[in-house]
């Protein structure tokens, strides 16, 4: 295989790890004010993403500096072109991830509420601009012909990458309703699953709307065609059986199939994409493609060495973790860090 | 102010914070994990306690530092998008491979070490806290290795106005990383353990010997040895500074000529603009001393050198701020002295082992703490801002390297919410810090109830 299509998919292998895995965080930060009526609740919905959130962050570091490694001037372009969005992601993922360790070594009921807002927006932020982001990707944002971006602020917070973000905050809040009915016991369970199944039905109309717009707008019929493929109809397959097992209450594989769903979704937007990465919407012909935008062949190939090598020695140990904290997560004050 | 002026400043306030942070981190996960080895070896609970309570001052700590460095891999696109494009090929390997090979490692095994107390056996959990200690030195290392490319550049070719890379080997064996990379460790090394001491002292006035009377004596040992490698190697980094990068060491000395034999400033008042030094106390010869280990040996001069960079990279400013240089240089080696001074005479007292652990000035160590800090961030700031006005040594100028698509109007707002958000959190951080430092050690024994009731995922 080309190198440079390897790294795409690499790249795109690293997002979906992100949005599987930190999706659910981003879900359980947003969760936090409706289904943690009392501290207790909050601590043990905080705790059951405690092992793992920063390790899920970890994701899109890597994704970032892959980025930079494979493909400079798509790393150049959008984070420079996307300033003050990412700017402020980036302040919210610092809220969030101090507040998570924070809030619970004081007990001051005023502390404890500040930490909780920033676990919340520091949570909701990011899961609305990542939707806002891709739908960006493939709706095409004014690039010129030295792959500078020539838009402003506002060029990114248009309608169509505002229903992204709805998209994106609607699925991660799913993930993260489904993620705690598997942690939890009945009196956080309970409610998140009759959550998971009010959050269903909303989605699955904003996905339709979307779909309806991205046809509509943007040059997709071209680079699809009108037959898709099977990525995008497995997508809403699992996204249609993930309902059906909510509706089973068989968190397990609920759980299984919105991975799956987010999985797929990252894949059809990658598909889409191909082989740009960053569309110019003045001009398709100043598009970021994997190949105008990438490294040398010589360094893509020493990193594809590394990638190939660590990638599934660190899914490996990660998984490990998951599985040493496959336990739900009780409310006995004794054994919750957090 | 410039977009280049403003993303200098951002960059300088996002950099020097985030590494308040990393150089605790590195040396405290060596300390707490050699802490649980003894435990493990000992079964002594003292030791599970002293781990538990340094462990949770590690974590505080390391939050900031995860959150900071989610900045790091993000603003030299942000900012520096140039300097990405030109750069990109090869700064961004070591920058992804740290990820890889250093963040997961790092975060995983924190988050299982942090929840796995009393369910895996001890020799599991000891192994946790020793690969996140291994995972933060390769972290450093790694972007150390990007680092050294910019102030040594190797392995790499211009083709089409980019650097490309022709040898990921010699990225690796680059001089500059093997002096940079222990240097900056064994600094890392030296703050965890000014900062056991520090808070160690604290507990000992107030005749709390369990545990803290043997943090002292750990943080004793393990600073005395720190510090003389971080001399050490400074002293070998200097001797490799004169010879690739010979600017900086001139303007760190305020050398305007040639000389040889060249003299060591002890006090300089310099003025930039004239070139010429108003006060100047130098000892002589001292400085071929320290660049060559002999008496004599041409070190060469800011004038010479500026004339020849002109020949070389055609009109332009090739001095850096001497101020800063000189400054820099002179706290950080001052206060690194100053250390040794101290950690030596703090071994000293351990040895002499007296009961309570006191002895005189042990209340001037919480105060201590503050001093690898400063060494940290001023030897930050001579690397950084004496390699101007290059960012690629030789290759790149920083004004040549920000992000043309941005606004004064944008770098600011980005600075200032960094800045007040970093701010903020200092406060709640220090408070944080200040809180479990003092409360001391838990007493009442833990409950090592293992939950059977627990329910699994698949039911
Ligand atoms: C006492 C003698 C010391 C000497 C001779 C020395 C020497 C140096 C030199 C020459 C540099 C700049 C390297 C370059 O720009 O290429 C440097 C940087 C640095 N120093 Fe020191 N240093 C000393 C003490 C310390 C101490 C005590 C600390 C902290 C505890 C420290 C922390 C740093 C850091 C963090 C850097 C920036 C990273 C780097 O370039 O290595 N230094 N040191």
């Amino acid at each position: 295989m080309e190198l440079n299509v390897l790294w795409f998919i690499l790249i795109a292998v690293l997002y979906i790890g992100y949005f599987v895995l930190e999706g659910f965080d981003f879900g359980v930060g947003i969760l936090l004010p409706f289904l943690g009526r009392t501290d207790l609740k909050r601590r043990v919905m905080i705790n059951t993403i405690g092992p793992h959130w920063d390790g899920n962050e970890v994701w899109l570091l890597t994704a970032g500096g892959a980025t930079f490694a494979a493909f400079p001037q798509w790393y150049a372009t959008l984070f420079s072109g996307f300033y003050l969005p990412l700017f402020l992601m980036l302040i919210a993922l610092i809220v969030r991830g101090v507040a998570f360790e924070f809030r619970g070594k004081d007990d001051n009921p005023r502390w404890r509420a500040l930490w909780d807002w920033c676990i919340f927006f520091g949570s909701l932020i990011p899961a609305l601009l990542w939707g806002v982001a891709f739908t960006n990707f493939v709706k095409g944002v004014p690039i010129d012909a030295n792959m500078m971006y020539t838009g402003g602020f506002w060029n990114l917070l248009n309608p169509f990458a505002l229903l992204g973000g709805v998209v994106s905050v609607l699925a991660f809040t799913l993930h993260g309703a489904i993620f705690l009915t598997l942690k939890t016991h009945d009196e956080i369970s309970t409610p998140a699953r009759k959550i998971a199944n009010q959050l269903w039905v909303p989605l699955m109309l904003a996905l339709l709307v979307y779909t309806v717009v991205l046809y509509l707008t943007t040059d997709v019929v071209n680079r699809l065609g009108w037959n898709p493929g099977v990525v995008p109809i497995f997508t809403v397959i699992a996204f249609l059986v993930t309902g059906w097992f909510l509706r089973q209450k068989r968190d397990g594989w609920s759980f299984v199939f919105m991975a799956a769903s987010i999985a797929l979704a990252v894949i059809t937007i990658f598909r889409i994409l191909f082989p740009s990465v960053l569309v110019s919407s003045t001009d398709l012909a100043y598009s970021l493609t994997i190949y105008n935008s990438s490294s040398s062949d010589y360094t893509l190939s020493v990193m594809s060495t590394i990638a190939l090598i660590f990638v599934p020695i660190v899914l490996a140990y990660q998984g490990w973790t998951y599985w040493v904290f496959r336990k739900r997560v009780k409310s006995n004050p004794q054994e919750l860090h957090y | 102010m410039s977009v280049v002026t403003l993303s200098q400043i951002q960059f300088a306030v996002t950099t020097i914070y985030h590494f308040f942070f990393v150089p605790l981190t590195l040396g405290l996960a060596v300390l707490v994990a050699i802490m649980e080895t003894l435990y493990v070896r000992t079964n002594n609970e003292m030791y599970k306690r002293m781990t538990k309570f340094w462990g949770k001052l590690f974590l505080i700590n390391f939050a900031m530092g995860v959150v900071t460095g989610i900045v790091q891999e993000f603003q030299f696109g942000m900012n520096w998008s140039e300097y990405s494009r030109f750069v990109g090929d090869i700064f961004g390997a070591p920058l992804a491979i740290e990820a890889l090979l250093a963040f997961f490692l790092e975060s995983t095994f924190l988050g299982f070490w942090i929840f796995s107390w009393e369910r895996v056996s001890k020799r599991l959990h000891l192994a946790a806290i020793w690969l996140v200690a291994i995972g933060s030195s390769l972290s450093a290392l790694w972007i150390l290795i990007a680092n050294s490319f910019m102030q040594q550049p190797v392995g790499f070719a211009i083709e089409n106005g980019r650097a490309v890379m022709t040898s990921f080997l010699a990225l690796i064996q680059n001089a500059n990383v093997w002096v940079q990379f222990p240097h900056v460790i064994f600094s890392g090394f030296t703050t965890a353990a000014f900062f056991v001491m520090g808070i160690s002292a604290y507990h000992l006035l107030r005749g709390r010997t369990e545990v803290f009377k043997r943090s002292f004596q750990i943080a004793a040992v393990f600073g005395s040895l720190s510090i003389l490698m971080v001399i050490l190697i400074g002293h070998s980094q200097a001797q490799h500074m004169v010879q690739t990068q010979p600017m900086k060491m001139a303007a760190a000395e305020a050398l305007w000529e040639t000389a040889d034999p060249a003299s060591l400033s002890i006090f300089t008042i310099m003025d930039q603009k004239t070139g010429e030094n108003l006060v100047d106390l130098r000892i002589p010869n001292v400085l071929s001393l320290l660049s060559y280990n002999r008496l004599t040996g041409e070190v060469r001069g800011m004038k010479d050198l500026q004339a020849e960079f002109e020949q070389k990279y055609g009109a332009g400013n090739y001095i850096p701020s001497i101020f800063v240089n000189y400054w820099s240089f002179r706290v950080m080696v001052g206060v690194g002295f100053l250390m040794a001074a101290i950690v030596a005479y703090a071994l000293y007292n351990v040895l002499r082992n007296k009961s309570d652990g006191k002895f005189k000035f042990l209340s001037l160590f919480p105060f201590f703490m503050i001093l690898p800090y400063l060494s940290n961030s001023t030897g930050w700031i001579l690397t950084e801002m004496g390699r101007q006005p290059w960012v690629v040594y030789g290759l790149l100028k920083t004004e040549d390297a920000f992000s043309p698509n941005l606004t004064p109007g944008m770098v600011l707002t980005s600075l200032i919410g960094f800045t007040l958000v970093y701010g903020l959190l200092l406060v709640a951080d220090v408070y944080l810090l200040a809180k479990y430092a003092k409360a001391g050690v838990e007493t009442a024994p833990q409950k090592a109830k293992r939950t059977t009731d627990e329910e699994a995922y698949w039911e």
